[in-house]
């Protein structure tokens, strides 16, 4: 597959380490020309500097025939923008965004564009972790 | 609802107070509106606070608890104004499909966006900076086409043209003049009164008309209106993506 990321930070750089890795090609964007750093010496994929929101970016990218893309900056709006543009412009019909407001997640899912909220995962992990505890402090 | 000198009130929830949502806000207000400003910088919420009071509010104008604090769902008309044009684009989608607001007005920070409030539906937008070029294409002699006004839901632009005594047009009345489909000469500008085009009307050398046209009619218009030997300077076609209509 070919996989856009937008965003290069922890989670960014980390999935495109690991699909290049599974055999996957990747591209990715970040407005920071020095976040390519994230991705260690020798990656293999493609990196542009850029806004994520730039339809000249996505592109340059390779939106435009890409099997994926995935938005994952520190910015929830961008990310939902992004994968909106991705989505509805570039015609890839894998868009998902990272998105850590639950209720602007909730939103935009029902809107159609798929979101993954860290924040609600992180929560219901949590609250089974405290479930999970049997022992009472006596 | 209150009426102030014959207008009815409104309420406006705004977002953003910077110099464009400031000015906005208290323009509404003389104006015996209702607003809401929600800013979120701290320092600009307290350099604002003492002037607007409860009419303030401190906080992520792209949080959906922060606009239901600041009333979105009793809101007539939503103005996102802030500086980033996806906070803009998202303040606009939740106010539309979230609360159903009727009418909600975008800024455009960077005009290379404009395509992405488009595709949305997030109309109408105001860019300062295309608002401004325009207003300088204007000034320049070479530009005899230039666009007004762009009404992108009703599907039709305003466009001034430059006649010079060159023109096909110059000296002809307007009933004489067989426009393009899709365009309709609507007034005279000359010497810097407007003159409602009349059917005797006569065209004179250095009037400039206002033509309400269907966007992709410009180049017709022009064939009609301008004189041939200066295709060069024709800007129907190749402007910057930015300007006017696509």
């Amino acid at each position: 597959m070919y996989v856009v990321i937008a965003g290069c930070g922890r989670v960014g750089s980390a999935l495109a380490q690991q699909l290049i890795s599974e055999g996957h090609q990747v591209a990715v964007i970040d407005e920071d020309p020095e976040a390519f750093t994230q991705l260690g010496e020798d990656f293999p994929g493609e990196f542009v500097t850029g806004a994520a929101i730039d339809w000249d970016i996505l592109e340059e990218a390779g939106v435009d025939h890409a099997d994926a893309f995935v938005a994952a900056t520190d910015g929830d709006n961008t990310n939902i923008v992004a994968t909106q543009i991705a989505k509805e412009h570039f015609g890839v019909q894998c868009a998902v965004a990272r998105v850590y407001d639950p209720a602007r997640a909730e939103l935009f899912a029902e809107a159609g564009i798929r979101t993954v909220c860290p924040t609600k995962d992180a929560r219901e992990m949590l609250a089974e972790a405290v479930h999970s505890c049997q022992i009472t402090r006596g | 609802m209150s009426d102030h000198e014959g207008v009815k009130a409104v309420f406006v929830v705004i977002v953003g107070g910077g110099k464009v949502g400031l000015n906005v806000a208290r323009s509404l207000v003389s104006m015996g509106h209702e607003v809401i400003l929600v800013e979120r910088r701290k320092y600009r919420y307290d350099l604002l606070v003492e002037e607007l009071e409860e009419k303030l509010l401190l906080g992520d104008g792209t949080e959906i608890w922060v606009l239901e604090k600041a009333g979105i769902a009793r809101a007539d008309l939503v103005v996102a104004v802030t500086g980033d044009d996806e906070d803009n684009l998202i303040i606009a989608q939740v106010a539309k499909r979230k609360y159903g607001v009727k009418k909600v007005i975008a800024r455009v920070n960077n005009p290379r966006n404009q395509a992405t409030f488009d595709m949305l539906g997030v109309e109408p937008t105001i860019c300062a900076t295309t608002n401004i070029l325009a207003l300088v294409r204007r000034e320049l002699p070479e530009h005899k086409l230039v666009h007004l006004l762009t009404l992108k839901r009703e599907n039709l632009e305003i466009v001034e043209l430059e006649v010079s005594e060159h023109s096909p047009v110059a000296g002809k009345a307007i009933e004489e003049i067989t426009l393009p489909e899709g365009a309709l000469l609507t007034a005279i500008l000359r010497g810097g009164k407007a003159h409602m085009a009349r059917m005797k009307a006569v065209i004179e050398p250095g009037d400039y008309v206002l033509c309400l046209v269907e966007p992709g009619t410009e180049k017709d218009l022009i064939h009609v209106m301008l004189p041939e030997e200066a295709p060069e300077k024709v800007q129907a076609e190749g402007e910057p993506e930015y300007l006017g209509g696509e």
